[in-house]
């Protein structure tokens, strides 16, 4: 009852989807880009994104019907499309008003009235995350990312011992938060760990931290699972 | 009808079933208003809150949190009464951060508690409701829905004036009123009485017809960003007549300059060398504030001043020369520094930015001589536009409130609102309409057209949805005010000459000035009095990797002595004596601990560099030549805790030990080759 209420009120602007005559059918849906993006909450993301649909051969099929969808919340315009002529639906999404990973997926019927569909990741900050991704792109971001920008040199080629990037899920999501929070706290040296991380316990707050370490969870990808709370047994 | 009198004769027939009717009527009726609130929609919130708990691992800590009925925050003096807690239950409890019911899912961690500031300060609605549509948004012309999540910064902004790293978008929307000079019409005043400022600079239209031509006047006011794709002057929608008597009458009020802007000096020679005006214009640094595009099609430089990729089709040559050899001549309030440039590099840069035309952006307008009476209706329309409330313009003045005040708009009451076909009826799409295109308003409405990406506008909407009643009338103790630029002038001849290179432009001293450079509060305790003779003379850049540096002044040695003398002596820091630490008392023992200190304990060459041959470090200044650079103490202190030393720099503090401190001031005071030069050009 609850989640209808909740979910009717929030998805009563979305337009019913128009019943769409596609002209042609695919056999497959990919994406084509706009996936893994980092956007916050109840914002647009800043690409939009793009599935394509192809035939048996791996064409593109232009006029195929696809209906895009995701969690309460998030809307896209337009929800349903038929593929241009170079087989691509583009949809601007915003997402919705929870931080954490949306699911979007997007569906079109081949010849035979069976689904085939995509899903793309997104990933929605909230307040935590994003005062942390503020402070990284302050403190961490020269050194923990490899891309360079115009604005930013990257520093990492410049290390001895490579930092991690924050999405690299693979290592990160081993450590525990008190294990990433001791690391930003004290540095690399104080936990036998390279000395090139400096400790920020002096410079950041434990908030500040603590957020930054929310954010590093929220972009890791494969996602960060959380242990959860353990109770003793009843 | 026979049927229905039975059925009356039935329960009404005599007095005992009449009797009875009544009382069964009668209980029925009293049975409804309990009934109603056992069948509230909060009941059935609750029902299935706890039904959702049950299943979980810690149900038994969760129900025992559980209280049954209404709940409600009330906080007088903020005039809070919110009954959200009703439904959402679980805003407190941990382990439901994860919960798939988003009415009972944990509040995501914010610095404030519910207890201390409810629900509605911040997300608005109303409070006191208990019934979802109520206490959200369901109806049309609601005075308070929801504030949608893609503008909740706004709630944040009502208390906090001041820059807050965690709100990027509210940030954000501020800088944008701030620089499209939203203010120069509009009133906004904030909650703790300070206005906010205009931080564009529209230049003053006094001599405009010394500067450029009526032809290119008339194509700028028609489409100012088919010129310059960064510009912040709105469009008005001119009419290709009203665009060609306002140009008139714009050019008809300008007044020769005095002293005069001289012809083209034909004795200067500009260098063969075609680059040379490339080299000057590098060299000078003019991409830290301008703009050019590239052959690429990209936009390269700064936006601090105007883009330059259409420089020549815009200004006068004459004008050129006279604003490069000194711009204050014309505008005095400009940002931009006088350079000591001699006459053949005026004329070298003049001769580049002539070479950065346009030709397409006036190739079309061809205007016949105006006459008086257009002259006279470019008048009326100048001032039924408020030109002059950005742009000086002789014989008018500025207009006072020209545009409607907006300290309270993000509480404006909805029946005030005139909406039109297409925007919703909510407060946060009718301003995010207005902001995106005023005229849809209705095509003779005096607000001009902005150019702003979507997500700008919604920043803006961000911005002015934090202007709300409550933002006005909360306890003062409730806001942080923002940092205020002082009035600070520093005195004397030094002070002119301060004054003359616009060092305000880019630094800030004593709490005035800009954040493009750094904080010279303390520059005088910091660095050697050489050093920054030298470096005023020829200024190295110290920050390999950084694209903004200082330019090249071509300062005279005297003005370089009145400038290090005044810096040296006035810009101390009271914290510590300058001289209290002597380079001659470290031991080689010292230097050679800091040494180690500063390769392995602390790794500094992760983002120094103090030898050109091994270290690469590009986030921090190079300090290879720290020794003939800054000063012992300064280092000293600073390695101790550089934030106290210069607020919000990148540097860790590393909260060092008084003898490591010590002992790498001694190791980074040995280091006193410059060598820079020759390393940075391989």
């Amino acid at each position: 009852m609850a989640l209808l209420l909740v979910t009717s009120a929030c998805s009563r602007k979305s337009a019913q989807l128009p019943a769409l005559k596609a002209t042609a059918t695919g056999t497959a849906i990919v994406e084509s880009s706009g996936g893994k993006q980092i956007g916050h909450i109840g914002m647009p993301l800043d690409q939009p994104i793009v599935v394509q649909v192809n035939d048996a051969s791996g064409t593109a099929v232009a006029g195929a019907a696809v209906y895009i969808s995701g969690p309460a919340g998030v809307s896209f315009t337009p929800a349903s499309a038929l593929t241009d002529s170079s087989g691509q639906v583009t949809s601007v999404v915003t997402l919705g008003q929870q931080n954490g990973r949306y699911k979007l997926v997007s569906n079109t019927r081949d010849s035979s009235g069976k689904n085939v569909q995509v899903v793309l990741e997104e990933i929605a900050l909230g307040y935590q995350q994003t005062l942390g991704e503020q402070l990284n792109n302050k403190y961490c971001i020269r050194c923990h990312d490899s891309e360079s920008t115009p604005e930013r040199v990257s520093n990492m080629d410049n290390l001895s011992v490579k930092p991690h990037a924050f999405a690299e899920g693979d290592v990160l999501n081993k450590m525990s938060d008190a294990d990433l929070v001791a690391i930003i706290t004290h540095g690399g040296a104080a936990l036998n760990k390279s000395p090139e991380m400096p400790p920020w316990g002096y410079t950041l707050s434990k908030s500040d931290i603590a957020a930054l370490v929310s954010y590093i969870r929220a972009v890791a990808d494969p996602p960060y699972q959380a242990g959860g709370l353990v109770y003793a047994q009843k | 009808m026979q049927k229905l009198k039975s059925i009356g004769q039935f329960f009404f027939g005599d007095s005992a079933r009449a009797f009875g009717s009544c009382s069964i009527i009668l209980l029925v009726l009293l049975a409804v208003a309990p009934a109603k609130d056992f069948f509230s929609q909060w009941r059935h919130y609750q029902k299935r809150y706890l039904h959702v708990i049950r299943g979980r691992a810690d149900a038994v800590t969760l129900e025992r949190h559980f209280q049954p009925g209404v709940q409600q925050i009330w906080i007088p003096e903020q005039q809070v009464t919110d009954r959200c807690t009703t439904c959402h239950l679980g805003l407190k409890e941990a382990s439901l951060a994860d919960v798939s019911a988003v009415a009972f899912r944990k509040h995501p961690v914010i610095p404030h508690t519910l207890t201390e500031f409810g629900c509605t300060t911040c997300h608005r609605g109303q409070g006191a409701a208990t019934t979802l549509r109520e206490a959200h948004n369901a109806t049309e012309q609601w005075e308070q829905p929801l504030l949608p999540a893609k503008f909740i910064e706004a709630g944040c902004g009502q208390c906090h004036l001041e820059k807050q790293a965690a709100t990027p978008f509210l940030n954000q929307g501020r800088e944008l009123i701030a620089n499209h000079g939203c203010t120069h019409c509009h009133t906004i005043k904030q909650g703790d009485g300070t206005y906010l400022t205009p931080t564009d600079d529209p230049p003053p239209l006094t001599h405009i017809a010394d500067k450029t031509t009526r032809e290119w006047i008339y194509a700028w006011i028609k489409d100012p960003q088919a010129y310059a794709s960064t510009a912040t002057m709105p469009n008005y929608h001119f009419s290709d007549d009203d665009a060609r008597d306002v140009s008139a009458f714009v050019i008809s009020q300008s007044t020769p300059l005095t002293p005069p802007i001289q012809p083209i000096n034909t004795t200067a020679k500009a260098p063969a060398d075609p680059a040379a005006g490339t080299t000057l214009y590098g060299q000078s640094f003019c991409a830290s504030c301008h703009a050019t595009q590239n052959a690429a099609g990209t936009l390269v430089g700064g936006t601090v001043g105007p883009e330059l990729t259409g420089i020549g089709t815009k200004a006068k040559p004459e004008w050129l020369q006279d604003w490069v050899a000194n711009p204050d001549h014309y505008d005095p309030k400009t940002m931009m520094p006088h350079y000591r440039f001699d006459a053949n590099q005026v004329a070298t840069l003049v001769g580049f930015l002539e070479s950065k035309t346009e030709p397409d952006f006036v190739a079309n307008v061809h205007l016949e001589p105006a006459t008086a009476q257009q002259i006279e209706h470019g008048k009326r329309l100048v001032m039924e536009n408020g030109c002059a409330a950005c742009h000086e313009i002789n014989g008018l003045k500025k207009p006072e409130n020209f545009a409607p005040d907006l300290s309270r708009i993000g509480s404006k009451p909805l029946n005030q609102v005139l909406f039109v076909p297409g925007v919703e009826h909510t407060l946060p799409d009718y301003v995010g309409a207005k902001v995106r295109n005023p005229r849809v308003f209705g095509p003779l409405l005096k607000m001009p057209q902005f150019k702003l990406a979507p997500q700008e506008v919604d920043a803006v909407t961000t911005a002015l949805l934090a202007l709300t009643d409550r933002a006005q009338t909360e306890p003062p103790a409730m806001r942080i005010s923002a940092l205020q630029q002082t009035k600070y002038e520093p005195a004397g001849h030094a002070g002119q000459l301060m004054k003359d290179l616009r060092c305000f432009s880019c630094h800030s001293i004593n709490g005035h000035g800009g954040d493009m450079a750094p904080d010279l509060t303390w520059e005088g305790t910091a660095v050697q009095r050489d050093w920054l003779v030298q470096f005023l003379k020829n200024p190295e850049t110290l920050r390999p990797a950084l694209i903004r540096r200082m330019p090249k002044f071509n300062l005279d040695d005297s003005d370089i002595n009145t400038l290090t003398d005044y810096i040296m002596t006035v810009y101390q820091t009271p914290e510590f004596e300058r001289d209290s630490l002597s380079v001659s008392d470290f031991t080689p023992a010292q230097i050679e601990q800091g040494r180690q200190l500063f390769y392995s304990k602390f790794a500094c060459q992760s983002c120094h560099i103090a030898d050109y041959s091994k270290d690469k470090g590009y986030i921090g200044p190079a300090l290879a030549g720290t020794g003939a650079r800054l000063n012992a103490a300064w280092v000293y202190h600073w390695l101790q805790n550089p934030q106290a030393l210069r607020p919000g720099t990148v540097e860790p503090n590393q909260h060092m030990a008084e003898d490591e401190a010590r002992s790498l001031t001694a190791f980074l005071m040995s280091l006193k080759s410059g060598g820079a030069k020759q390393a940075v050009k391989k």
